[in-house]
């Protein structure tokens, strides 16, 4: 059975444990279950928070057909992607995925695929937040994570 | 035709508002056009589409390329390369 993924966009944090009960808790076919947690770091101190900012409804909807693909294409039994946008501060949760398979080579494989595609494809957008008290600029867009992604195209 | 526009980060700081509705004139007819056309409305437009191979669009709250068409958009997103996850 697969059923269809879970997608959030939302300002609250989540819970790890919370999420990996909702996937896998009482199924017994489920053999690996691979989380990522993205969270905020403060880039030697010069940062005090990331404002994150994204397009609702297009958000979930990128989210969802990613993750789709990756459920067809890694035969998943279940997956889980959740994105939160506002203010978030070094040390804290800003994304979250989950990916559960009958065998872990699948579940890694979906939980890099979705990150790798969420990262270039779903629309959110960083801005930093400095130690000086400005406003600095906007997160470039890295050429490594477009190389990351590319890499699935086979 | 009439489309409801929504720009996102440095492109909507530029523009200086998140969303407007804009009638269309007829020879826009692809996602390069509309950016072409944008760049004429003003400073502030030239500012954020100073460099249109950059720029994302979506039509539709999908993702176009800009060789595409705009028919039948009703919403069209405009944006700089995603920096999420």
């Amino acid at each position: 059975m697969n059923p269809g993924p879970t997608i959030r966009v939302q300002a609250q944090d989540f819970d790890l444990q919370a999420e990996i009960d909702a996937l896998a808790k009482g199924r017994r076919d489920i053999g690996a279950v691979v989380t990522f947690t993205g969270l905020c770091r403060d880039e030697q101190g010069s940062l005090t928070a990331l404002e994150l900012e994204h397009y609702p409804g297009m958000a979930e909807a990128e989210m969802r057909r990613i993750a789709d693909l990756a459920i067809e294409r890694f035969s998943l039994m279940g997956l889980a992607a959740i994105h939160r946008f506002g203010k978030i501060r070094p040390g804290e949760n800003i994304v979250l995925v989950i990916a559960a398979a009958p065998h872990r080579q699948a579940a890694f494989d979906g939980a890099s695929f979705m990150m790798d595609y969420l990262k270039t494809s779903a629309p959110f957008w960083k801005k930093e937040h400095l130690a000086d008290g400005s406003s600095g600029d906007w997160v470039a867009a890295k050429d490594a994570d477009d190389r990351a992604r590319e890499k699935w195209r086979t | 035709m009439i489309v409801k526009l929504v720009y996102f980060a440095w492109v909507r700081e530029r523009i200086g508002k998140p969303e407007e509705e804009m009638e269309l004139p007829d020879d826009v007819k692809t996602v390069r056009d509309l950016l072409v056309y944008l760049k004429t409305l003003g400073d502030e437009y030239e500012a954020a589409l100073q460099y249109p191979e950059v720029i994302r669009v979506a039509v539709n709250q999908e993702h176009v390329e800009h060789h595409e068409a705009i028919k039948g958009a009703r919403e069209i997103g405009i944006f700089p390369p995603m920096t999420g996850g």
